[in-house]
């Protein structure tokens, strides 16, 4: 019974003692930055094919069990960060338990013998009085030090300074915050969603396509696309604007509108609709369609290639001319409001049939729109059309826009830890725990200063402020003296 | 009228000027060059700022559509980092009263400044929608002054190494009258400018999240420029670790910081050759 206990004391005290070692916290955070650069070599979540096609199917099928192609989410990087996290909880909570009584010690005790054995140290005569120099230094390290006190020792006394005690907090500040951010992440991962919606103008919609599953998702509201617009800088096709006007609706009643832009979205109830893409919907140009009635009269009009002359004639449809200069005969045959050719809209066309001089026959499209279109069959005559006809019309071009819809209910403590961490980290890097010792003995007739002092972190320059505050104690006794 | 490009231009070649007395200074254990390369060194890095001031003025005149500060693409970024990498250099000269780092920082600068010349973007343009944000103005900004700390601390440790050949393990003191860095110091400096780095970092992590939350829609996405700048942190991040808790020290925390800017350098260039969001232009 006592030995099992014992076994399983043993076997925690050494997953303890992994979990505490910086060691570990290295391999990790080495192994996380190797392995990253996987996904940023290999595309990731592209088409199955894509994969297939790169690599073969064998190390496709390989890569594809080690989840390769979707690596951040993979059982295996995630088991690195919860590695790292037992990691910086275990050797935090331990580092604190043995900082403890320095960071909040039950009374500050200085150990004058290790002060004044520190190599950095600066000895100086004072040509003053022991009493007198305890008010000037006093007064000059109380302005640079939060905490002084004076104790008096067998020869004469001896001041005692501090600041920056609370700084050696700012370490587990920044560790917190990993741990903060990561929480956050996964609050958002588990309670959020992120989706996209694409609504033509006038269009409302009332669910988003979720961007994981492809499924559908109801809002619980709808959003109303009023408008979309996008704006150019001049005399280019670099884009300035894409405007959305949404209106958020409940029960069929608008609760509020607004114009979003990219960096500008829009929240609802928690949830965040961004600006994310845009379509056009109708072709762009004028509508080339003419009317469905055909035109009663038709003036049909022949050049020929020969003289250039240009022959014109009224007519209409069903009719057949006999085209001057013996250059064949022309059916108006049918009326098409709008042909197209090569995938181009010609408008309202006359489809003809032409018969040359040596009898052959050919059926010929005549666009009203396009008077030059004929003379691209190369023959001896070109023909066109002209009728009443109504003037195109430039169209309104019609928009949809595409939104990123996304709820993300942990924002608020990754942006927490994202605070936590650069106060943390600057309070770590930039600021210390100092601790100073002004010693004043009297040796015989001489009076004594030493001025010492240690501090946790960026030993060279605190070295120099030591040697420097030195310099202004002396220079403060001296001064001094002159005035007696 | 001046434009700014001819600002840069101009500085590019004081650069050039003072990394080659900054080495001449160094190759030769002559003083009087690298005295003479601090000045040539502060005439570049006010043109430089001057420069960009410059430019921001005139994105303004072009036109309130085109107004923005001169951080939002390849060139303006790459002028603002040598920017950042001469003022840095400057302070370290100044605070540690030696020149010796100038003969890899001042080449340094040279370079990013002849790399700027030959990218596209010279001309201001006005800026497309998604950059249009005070958070890409954070991102940038605080992004290169740790790119430049980065830079600082690689030449630091190049440094180091080369003195480290000559004698091992002097522990860190002040500055001797010549200006000769210990090694001991070399290393304490490279740990101080690593910090100033990794806080900037962290910054430019940070406010690119918050920008690509109100662009996008989501802080992370692991879009290979993110992903190379998380690389890059974690990478610092175990120096840190080794340095503060291992207790590396010299050559083995020197081999990492290059390491480290290899990295720097990779999220900065290399990422551009990847697709992805980040792409400037
Ligand atoms: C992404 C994760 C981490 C970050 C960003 C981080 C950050 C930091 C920073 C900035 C420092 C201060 C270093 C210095 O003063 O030079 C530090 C110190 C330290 N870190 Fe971490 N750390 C991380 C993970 C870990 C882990 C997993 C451990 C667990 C073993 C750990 C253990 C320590 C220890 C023991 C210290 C020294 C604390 C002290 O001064 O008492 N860190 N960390």
């Amino acid at each position: 019974m006592t030995e099992k206990k014992e076994i399983r004391a043993g076997f925690l005290d050494s997953l303890w003692n992994f979990f505490v070692s910086v060691r570990l916290s290295v391999v990790v955070l080495l192994s996380i930055a190797v392995l990253s650069v996987i996904g940023t070599v290999i595309p990731q979540n592209q088409n199955p094919n894509y994969y297939l096609k790169a690599f073969g199917p064998f190390y496709y099928q390989l890569m594809a069990t080690m989840d390769v192609f979707d690596m951040y989410h993979s059982w295996w990087f995630q088991l690195l960060i919860l590695i790292l996290v037992i990691n910086i909880v275990i050797c935090s909570i331990d580092r604190l338990q043995k900082m403890w009584s320095v960071i909040f010690p039950k009374s500050l005790n200085f150990n004058l013998k290790r002060f004044r054995s520190r190599s950095s140290r600066r000895d100086f005569n004072a040509g003053l009085p022991v009493d007198e120099l305890k008010g000037l230094f006093e007064k000059r390290l109380a302005k640079k030090f939060s905490y002084c006190k004076t104790v008096s020792t067998e020869k004469g006394f001896a001041l005692t300074a501090e600041k920056g005690r609370w700084t050696r907090l700012g370490v587990y500040g920044v560790h917190l915050s990993v741990v903060v951010l990561l929480i956050g992440a996964l609050i958002g991962l588990k309670f959020g969603f992120e989706g996209f919606v694409r609504i033509a103008e006038g269009q409302t919609v009332d669910a988003i396509r979720l961007r994981n599953s492809g499924t559908s998702l109801k809002l619980g509201f709808a959003i109303r696309c009023d408008d979309f617009n996008i704006e150019f800088y001049k005399g280019g096709n670099r884009p300035k604007e894409f405007r959305s006007s949404l209106s958020i609706l409940e029960d069929k009643n608008v609760i509020f509108e607004k114009d979003i832009i990219v960096n500008d979205p829009l929240s609802y109830k928690g949830i965040n609709i961004y600006q994310s893409s845009w379509e056009r919907l109708n072709k762009e140009g004028p509508a080339m369609q003419g009317p469905q009635k055909v035109p009663e009269i038709i003036e049909v009009k022949f050049q020929s290639a020969a003289s250039g002359i240009i022959y014109a004639q009224s007519s209409s449809l069903g009719k057949t001319i006999k085209i001057p200069e013996k250059l064949g005969l022309f059916e108006l045959k049918s009326y098409l409001p709008d042909a197209s050719f090569q995938n181009v809209s010609l408008g309202p066309v006359i489809i003809g049939e032409y018969t040359n001089p040596k009898g052959e026959t050919q059926t010929i499209r005549v666009p009203f729109r396009f008077p030059n279109f004929d003379k691209m069959r190369k023959g001896d005559v070109i023909i066109s059309v002209v009728a009443n006809l109504p003037h195109p019309v430039p169209v309104e071009p019609l928009y949809a826009t595409g939104l990123q819809v996304n709820y993300d209910p942990g924002v608020w403590v990754v942006y927490a830890g994202f605070v936590m961490m650069i106060a943390g980290c600057a309070v770590t890097f930039f600021m210390s725990h100092q601790r100073l010792v002004v010693e004043v003995r009297n040796e015989g007739r001489a009076v004594k200063v030493m001025v010492s002092g240690t501090s946790n972190k960026g030993k060279i320059g605190f070295d120099m402020r030591v040697q420097r505050l030195a310099d202004q104690l002396a220079g403060l006794v001296s001064k001094s003296k002159n005035k007696d | 009228m001046i434009s700014n490009s001819l600002i840069f231009s101009i500085v590019t070649f004081i650069y050039c000027f003072a990394g080659i007395l900054y080495l001449a200074s160094w190759i030769f254990k002559k003083q009087l060059p690298a005295k003479a390369a601090t000045w040539v060194a502060w005439a570049g890095l006010i043109g430089n700022g001057a420069g960009l001031l410059l430019r921001w003025f005139e994105s303004y005149e072009k036109g309130s559509a085109y107004g923005h500060a001169p951080l939002t693409n390849l060139y303006e970024s790459l002028t603002f980092f040598a920017f950042i990498i001469s003022s840095i250099y400057l302070f370290v000269e100044w605070k540690y009263k030696s020149r010796i780092l100038g003969a890899l920082a001042m080449p340094l600068a040279f370079l990013v400044m002849a790399y700027a010349s030959i990218s596209p973007g010279k001309q201001i343009q006005p800026l497309i929608p998604a950059l249009k944000s005070n958070w890409l103005i954070a991102h940038v900004f605080t992004c290169f002054i740790g790119y430049a700390a980065f830079a600082i601390a690689f030449a630091v440790s190049i440094v180091y190494l080369f003195k480290s050949k000559e004698k091992e393990g002097k522990d860190a003191t002040v500055p001797d009258q010549s200006g000769a860095l210990s090694t001991g110091l070399l290393d304490e400096l490279t740990h101080q400018l690593i910090m100033f780095g990794f806080l900037f970092l962290t910054s430019g992590i940070i406010t690119g999240a918050v920008w690509a939350y109100s662009a996008w829609g989501r802080y992370w996405g692991w879009d290979p420029k993110e992903t190379w700048s998380l690389i890059t942190w974690c990478i610092y991040a175990a120096l840190l670790h080794l340095r503060m808790m291992r207790g590396w020290r010299g050559k083995r925390i020197a081999v990492m910081s290059i390491i480290g800017f290899v990295a720097v350098l990779f999220t900065y260039f290399g990422v551009n050759l990847l697709p992805g969001l980040h792409s400037y232009q």
